[in-house]
């Protein structure tokens, strides 16, 4: 094995930006309702901030500490979106007919809370768990 | 269900028991099969009385109402007369089976079990009414003949023969179906007596002579109708009973039937005429003139099938005429070809089957069918002789057999066809006669060696197969002996049939009034006792010199038969669509793009000029700015970078380029979410291409120039083009306002700001749901390529 260079600053610049990328994508995230963003996008840049993470770390030490199976989030993603279609049905909604409503919550004042998010949710899951899964299996790949 | 039902399905129901009985018996199947054939044969002759008074019986089974296709039977004379032949011979021919087929060594259970079915389906034919049925039964038919003929399937020949079979008659089938479909189109009935009602409406019709022809096409393959005759000599491979029941008494006279039974429909039209008068003769001709040729027993038998056929034919053709005059005496006239065209039907079905008998008999007993190995057999088989003699004899016309009667009637039915003058070509109709005469002399001939060959001269036992010739068993000579019986009674008591069976089935065929006619065994001294006194002169001169002029088979070479016409035929049809389907699925999928983008702007660009499309439209355009045109500029610099390049990581980037360009176009065009979506998913398609543009393996990795295709660029300017056309054409045509409006609400409707959000996961979160769905399995794909590889295989 070739010996590891030492990349102090890689790491350290790294540890930075990703905090700001997260923050960044969970703004996204909660922003797309009202503002552009989403879950598609949000989980794009999720996944771009783990990607980065992978690159400069090894990926064993990425996986010890984020003991994520992204290949379930996928699926997670995929039935949390289709139950909050199902959801509605239980009363008597049709399938995917989201809703939305104002509430006044403790901390957060007037508040509004809508299904679509929880679609959205599971949007994000499933964009992040696809692409990590896309990535790390084909770097993990030997050629 | 009536009795009659019953009576018919009864084969296909015993069909259904023999699996179960056959290992648990001791004696022959062929014991308990005969009651089947039997019970029907009786119970069939119990319907004379009433048929042969001009009543006739009809019964209607439901089967799909819905699509008014019913089993609806009718039974008349005609279907009478072929009923009693089929039941009839079917059980002398399950008699004589059950000695000719080894209870231990055949699978008895497959050979009756295909008899019944062809049975079953050969007596439904004849009594349906509702031609979807019959069409059905025509080719339960086929497929059973097809079963029989390769009983034997370990046999190549056999295969080959029930192949042929197949084919032909399967086409000739789907032809008929075509033809029976226009004809109920055209009638607006499947019912054939509603059709003969509604004959005026039929014969009007502009699809009279298509459904005519196809029609015909059917019965000509069945009934081995030159030139789809060949079939039938390949068929002799079958055991020799199957081919006395089915190659000569009854599956080839399912053609007969259908054209008998369609005369009244198609009859008194000149095409009819000269269709089956004619192709009836040419048959005739052929068959009995390739008959005199034939060195096996079978062979020569299924060639004189074939002639024999065609004589029937023939004068079904000439009896057609019948139907042109209303006036009752010229009727009459003609109709006495009809009436010797189903007297003759029913002698050859005696006298064939006896024959093929015989020929089943020397075969079991001598090992051989070879007529150039046998000889002298009529000292050691005299009662195999005694039949063989009746039945070519009857064959071949002579009294006192019934051969001569319909041989006889047979020309005085090609006689009258001279005067018939109702069609143009009149002058056609004088070689009937001379036609007629002369395949009557190859007729004596060939019957004259079947009788001589085998059974005079020397018996030369070093050539034959088998050690000691002896006579057959009892039981395989009662059926030909019964035939032959029959043969001789027929012709002292002519009437007797004449009565029952013949004149109710003319009646039938002509669905017209006739007077009932007399059969007369003398009737003076008239032209057709003359022209028989010449087919005996000149048959006899010709047999005893036929080594002298056999020389005149080799003007005719075997290349030129239609057999080898069929064979070549089919090899190039396979050689062809093999090429053909070479030339053009070469597993370049280069070619196979090609191919669907060329049909998808010539549809396109035909779409367009044909409904007069081209027009365009741009009052409606917004103002084009100097963003748009700075960046549709490095758009399309970026995009022929990639085109020209020649450096694979060039063209990777210049892509690259041309999707970031296409975000600033997104934010120009302000689609903010597009435009971000766009960005994060293009960096991640790039770094996948870097990544394979990485992993290429070494040995391929040639840089190399694009190989250039002058065809490739024709075909992608004009797809761009048609494309762009169509593009501008559309916009400019707006047909409805758009929904937008609608989505604008989205505040109110889904608590959203973002109307592009609140579409994806709102108004259309359908569609996102199976976005994702996609991602995922897309996901999953990638993982289960990547790692569920075979192991130890690292080279791919």
């Amino acid at each position: 094995m070739k010996p590891k260079a030492n990349d102090v600053i890689l790491h350290t610049v790294t540890k930075l930006a990703a905090i700001i990328i997260f923050t960044f994508s969970i703004d996204l995230f909660w922003a797309g309702h009202h503002f552009p963003g989403g879950g598609f996008i949000g989980g794009l840049t999720t996944a771009a901030g783990i990607v980065l993470l992978y690159l400069s770390f090894d990926i064993e030490s990425i996986q010890r500490n984020l003991p994520i199976d992204y290949k379930k989030m996928a699926a997670i993603g995929v039935l949390i979106a289709v139950f909050t279609g199902l959801a509605g049905m239980f009363y008597g909604d049709n399938f995917l007919e989201q809703t939305f409503g104002y509430f006044d919550l403790p901390v957060f004042g007037e508040t509004e809370l809508a299904t679509a998010v929880l679609f959205d949710v599971g949007v994000a899951l499933a964009v992040i768990g696809t692409a990590i899964t896309i990535i790390t299996s084909i770097s993990e790949d030997e050629l | 269900m009536s009795f009659l039902h019953f009576l018919i399905l009864l084969p296909f129901l015993a069909c259904i028991f023999i699996p179960f009985i056959y290992k648990k018996l001791n004696i022959h199947l062929g014991w308990i099969v005969v009651f089947v054939p039997l019970f029907i044969f009786i119970n069939y002759l119990l319907f004379i009385p009433s048929i042969s008074k001009g009543n006739y019986h009809a019964f209607s089974m439901p089967w799909i109402p819905s699509l008014g296709i019913n089993f609806d039977i009718y039974m008349d004379g005609l279907a009478l007369l072929f009923g009693l032949i089929i039941s009839g011979v079917g059980t002398l021919v399950v008699v004589y089976s059950i000695f000719y087929m080894d209870k231990n060594r055949e699978a008895l259970h497959n050979f009756y079990i295909y008899l019944l079915l062809f049975m079953g389906a050969m007596l439904g034919l004849v009594s349906s009414d509702h031609v979807l049925v019959l069409y059905t039964l025509w080719e339960l038919t086929s497929v059973s003949s097809f079963l029989l003929i390769a009983y034997w399937y370990e046999r190549k020949k056999s295969r080959a023969g029930a192949l042929k079979a197949m084919i032909i008659t399967v086409f000739g089938g789907l032809a008929m179906l075509a033809g029976l479909i226009i004809l109920s189109i055209i009638a607006d009935t499947y019912s054939i007596r509603e059709m003969i009602a509604n004959v005026g409406i039929i014969k009007e019709s502009s699809l009279f002579i298509p459904a005519l022809i196809l029609i015909l096409i059917g019965a000509f393959t069945k009934s081995a109708q030159f030139p789809f005759s060949i079939w039938l000599p390949d068929a002799m491979e079958a055991p020799t009973p199957v081919s006395a029941y089915l190659h000569s008494a009854t599956m080839v006279k399912a053609g007969i039937y259908l054209v008998a039974r369609m005369t009244p429909i198609f009859g008194g039209s000149a095409t009819w005429f000269w269709l089956v008068s004619g192709i009836g003769l040419v048959t005739l001709m052929y068959g009995s003139f390739r008959a005199v040729r034939q060195t096996d027993l079978k062979a020569l038998l299924a060639f004189s099938t074939i002639s024999q056929l065609g004589l029937i034919m023939s004068l079904l053709g000439v009896g057609s005429a019948a139907l042109y005059y209303t006036n009752g005496e010229a009727q009459t006239f003609y109709a006495f070809a009809l009436f010797a065209a189903l007297f003759h039907l029913f002698n050859h079905a005696t006298f064939k089957g006896a024959l093929f008998m015989v020929v089943g008999i020397i075969d079991h007993e001598t090992g051989t069918r070879d007529i150039r190995r046998l000889g002298g057999l009529m000292a050691i088989m005299p009662a195999t002789f005694t039949i063989a003699l009746i039945g070519s004899l009857a064959m071949a016309g002579l009294p006192p057999f019934n051969g001569f009667l319909s041989k006889e009637m047979f020309f005085t039915g090609m006689l009258r066809a001279t005067e018939v003058n109702m069609f143009s070509l009149e002058w056609l109709t004088s070689i009937f006669p001379v036609v007629a005469w002369v395949a009557s002399v190859f007729t004596f001939i060939y019957c004259f060696i079947l009788l001589v060959k085998p059974f005079l001269g020397e018996l030369n036992q070093s050539r034959l197969p088998k050690e000691k010739v002896h006579e057959a068993p009892i039981g395989m000579l009662i059926p030909p002996i019964i035939l032959g019986l029959l043969v001789v009674f027929v012709f002292f008591f002519p009437n007797l049939i004449g009565k029952y069976l013949l004149n109710p089935a003319l009646y039938a065929t002509l669905s017209a009034e006739v007077p009932a006619f007399e059969i007369i065994a003398w009737h003076g001294f008239g032209t057709e006792l003359w022209m028989t006194i010449g087919v005996i002169v000149f048959g006899l001169l010709l047999f005893f010199s036929i080594k002298r002029w056999t020389i005149i088979f080799r003007v005719f070479p075997d290349q030129l038969s239609i057999n080898s016409l069929y064979m070549s035929g089919l090899e190039n049809m396979e050689k062809k669509s093999v090429s053909l389907t070479d030339r053009y699925m070469t597993g370049n999928i280069r070619h196979y793009l090609l191919y669907i983008f060329i049909v998808t702007f010539s549809v396109l660009i035909i779409a367009l000029v044909g409904f007069d499309g081209i027009s365009f439209d741009f009052s409606t355009n917004s103002y084009i700015t100097i963003y748009d045109i700075g960046i549709v500029i490095a758009m399309v610099a970026a995009a022929f970078t990639t085109l020209l390049t020649t450096n694979r990581i060039t063209a990777i980037v210049s892509l690259g380029a041309v999707g970031y360009i296409m975000v600033m176009l997104f934010v120009i065009f302000r689609a903010p979410d597009l435009a971000l979506t766009q960005m994060v998913v293009e960096t991640a398609t790039t770094a996948l291409f870097l990544l394979c543009f990485y992993h290429l393996p070494k040995l391929g990795k040639r840089i190399e120039k694009m190989k250039f295709k002058l065809t490739n660029l024709i075909v992608s300017i004009l797809v761009g083009v048609t494309v762009t056309i169509m593009t501008l054409v559309a916009t400019g045509h707006r047909l409805f306002t758009p929904i937008n409006e609608f989505f604008e609400n989205a505040y109110e409707l889904a608590g959203a700001k973002n109307i592009v959000n609140a579409i994806l996961v709102d108004f259309r979160g359908f569609d996102t749901m199976l976005e994702i769905a996609v991602l995922f399995i897309a996901g999953i794909g990638v993982y289960t390529l990547i790692k569920l590889r075979p192991k130890g295989d690292d080279s791919q």
